[in-house]
């Protein structure tokens, strides 16, 4: 098990629903969670099992060995170059994500060891602009589909997204182009995809990179599909059956290759990086995990 | 709106959106007489023949006029426009020879989207394309050209026998976006379009994409990854409808005109994003209003551009068309000395 304690305290955004701090309410069983035992138990909750969303950073402390990860293209920033304005303009949009995430973009990409194995990963941050693929995120995957290639080392995509982001226009929904051809020239080198499909994977991002997987899991309970439940219910004009579009779904209708629950998610992906020719790291072989120093604090 | 850079995003020609809308009242209004005279020809049985012809006369002056000069949202109406020539009307006029392909030889056939092999300019080619219908009852068994996952199974399998043929692929776009139900979703629509991109990303033969109408979304891209991008003047291409970024952004559908600016979703947009590599001009008034036009002047841009591709070899395009998406986007490297400078994110790190 890991130890999630000491770690620094999150967001007041992400605390909204918790009295007086110490206690969370389970969005799907509504039962109240003492706190600390939701964090000890890698946020999934005690009496449902109900996956509460990962920080792309917890996630990566969460699967990656100690101290292994080295993050790439941090310094990627979006631009505006549409001039977006709805109701506030997209600057100010990207602005309060970065505030609430402490992040810079919609993923973290970087190099680390699972188990000792190597990979190229990237994790979605799900709380800056829902995960949203833009120009950084696409250009941060494609980054990474091209190092993975050098290197020969597995790409691990951890995917969390509601799909395009709509204030960079055609932009964004040529990411989905953008990171087709990156990740369709990372197979034909004969290197693998990893996708793990989080709560929630929608929209062009499943549409994309999430389904180009070799092999693609996901965490019990995430929202995956296409079009939006919403949407769909609109157009059918009827309610959809309950479990609709959710990872056992999905699994049964052939989309996915396993469901891993959280706490043997590290294992799991260890387990298929050695399947798929990732170099071992004898030195981190046995190496424990959450390893993560936040070193963009330290810029 | 003081944050738009004063870049030439737009066409130069736009003008404001003030005038086109009194422009858009006043055919509004003559539409309305001319249905009014129709009435009472029928009804009362006179010879009003004279006046609604003289009325037709200025609702086409009208049309043309707004043809011309467009605002994004009234390119979106154009771009929908039910008399638009459709699929099979450009395929008539491509091919001397066709033969559609149907199904996904897995689960069915889906008329959304129409495929198969012609013979282009005197040599064979697989045509594929989003399917509109001519009127209600066909639009209704082709689902509006919003396609199922068997649809863009289709449109993969076709490519990849057109791969095999050394054969070139045209794929005409025209679509609100891939079906939003709950069978699609049952049978992957998210993996079936994922797998088609994937697909034309390393497909070895040529591709010309031609967005006629609606680029809608993953639905629109889903088969137009592509070696050379043509557009209609007035079709659009888009992330998501303005209706739907209006629901979303503004909480409010009504505000679909201010989503079609905010999106630069026309051709000229496309041009100066240098996401569309030719804009094909339409015939006055809008290909709807000349269709025989409009259909030979894409059918004349697609001959023009595959001969250009005849000959290259397949490594060559499929590096260029690796080229050609890698580097579409905008970012700013913080990392850089200026940086302030922005740049066009492309080519290889390390």
């Amino acid at each position: 098990m890991l130890d999630w304690l000491g770690r620094p305290k999150r967001p007041a955004s992400e605390r909204r629903d918790i009295p007086a701090g110490l206690w969370a309410k389970c969005p799907h069983c509504a039962n109240l969670v003492y706190r600390k035992e939701l964090e000890r138990n890698l946020r999934v909750c005690p009496r449902c099992g109900f996956h509460h969303r990962l920080s792309a950073m917890d996630r990566l402390a969460l699967v990656l060995d100690l101290a292994s990860f080295v993050e790439t293209d941090a310094a990627l920033l979006p631009e505006d170059p549409l001039g977006f304005v709805d109701e506030k303009p997209y600057p100010e949009r990207i602005e309060e994500s970065r505030r609430k995430t402490g992040r810079t973009e919609a993923i973290v990409t970087g190099t680390g060891t699972i188990e000792g194995a190597h990979a190229v990963v990237g994790a979605m941050e799900f709380g800056f602009m829902g995960g949203s693929l833009g120009s950084v995120v696409g250009e941060k995957i494609a980054r990474s589909a091209e190092r993975a290639r050098d290197r020969r080392w597995p790409l691990v995509l951890f995917v969390a997204s509601g799909g395009a982001r709509m204030q960079e226009g055609v932009l964004s929904l040529l990411q989905l182009a953008r990171t087709s051809v990156a990740l369709a020239r990372l197979a034909d080198a004969g290197v693998a995809l990893i996708t793990v499909l989080c709560d929630p994977t929608t929209g062009g991002v499943a549409a994309s990179f999430a389904f180009q997987g070799d092999i693609i899991v996901a965490e019990p309970g995430a929202l995956i599909g296409f079009a939006g439940p919403r949407v769909i219910e609109q157009t059918i004009r009827q309610k959809l059956p309950e479990g609709f579009q959710t990872s056992e779904f999905l699994l049964e209708h052939g989309f996915l290759d396993a469901i891993v629950p959280r706490a043997e998610l590290r294992g799991a992906v260890a387990r298929l990086l050695r399947l798929t020719n990732a170099p071992l790291d004898p030195a981190m072989v046995g190496a424990p995990a959450q390893g993560w120093v936040d070193r963009s604090d330290t810029r | 709106m003081s944050h738009h850079p004063p870049e030439p995003l737009r066409p130069p020609d736009a003008s404001p959106a003030a005038s086109s809308a009194s422009l858009e009242e006043n055919l509004a209004e003559v539409e309305r007489e001319i249905g009014d005279l129709r009435r009472i020809t029928t009804a009362q049985q006179m010879d009003l023949g004279e006046q609604i012809a003289a009325l037709e006369a200025r609702a086409e002056s009208l049309h043309e006029e707004i043809a011309r000069n467009p605002t994004p949202w009234q390119r979106v109406q154009l771009a929908r426009h039910p008399e638009r020539p459709r699929v099979g009307d450009y395929i008539d006029g491509l091919t001397s020879e066709f033969v559609e392909l149907h199904g996904d030889r897995s689960f069915g056939d889906d008329r959304a989207i129409i495929a198969g092999l012609g013979i282009v300019g005197g040599r064979p080619a697989a045509i594929i394309g989003h399917a509109k219908g001519h009127d209600t009852r066909e639009n209704i068994s082709r689902r509006f050209g919003m396609p199922n996952p068997e649809g863009y199974r289709k449109a993969v399998r076709v490519m990849r026998l057109a791969e095999k043929l050394r054969a070139p692929v045209v794929t005409l776009v025209d679509t609100a976006g891939a079906f939003p139900g709950k069978d699609a979703e049952e049978r992957g629509q998210a993996e079936a379009i994922a797998r088609s991109l994937f697909e034309m990303a390393r497909l070895r033969t040529p591709i010309v994409t031609v967005i006629t109408g609606e680029g809608g979304s993953g639905g629109a891209l889903a088969i137009g990854i592509c070696d050379v991008l043509l557009m209609f003047e007035h079709a659009i291409y888009s992330v998501i409808s303005p209706e739907g970024c209006a629901a979303i952004l503004w909480r409010d559908g009504s505000r679909a005109r201010d989503a079609a600016e905010a999106l630069r979703l026309t051709a000229g947009d496309l041009a100066a994003l240098e996401i569309v590599d030719e804009i094909i001009p339409e015939p006055p008034g809008g290909a709807h209003r000349h269709r025989e036009d409009a259909v030979a002047a894409v059918v004349q841009a697609v001959l023009r551009h595959l001969a250009l591709l005849e000959g290259r070899s397949e490594e060559s395009l499929v590096a260029a068309r690796y080229e050609k998406y890698r580097r579409i986007g905008r970012v700013r490297d913080a990392s850089m000395q200026d940086a302030a400078a922005t740049h066009d994110a492309g080519g290889q790190t390390e």
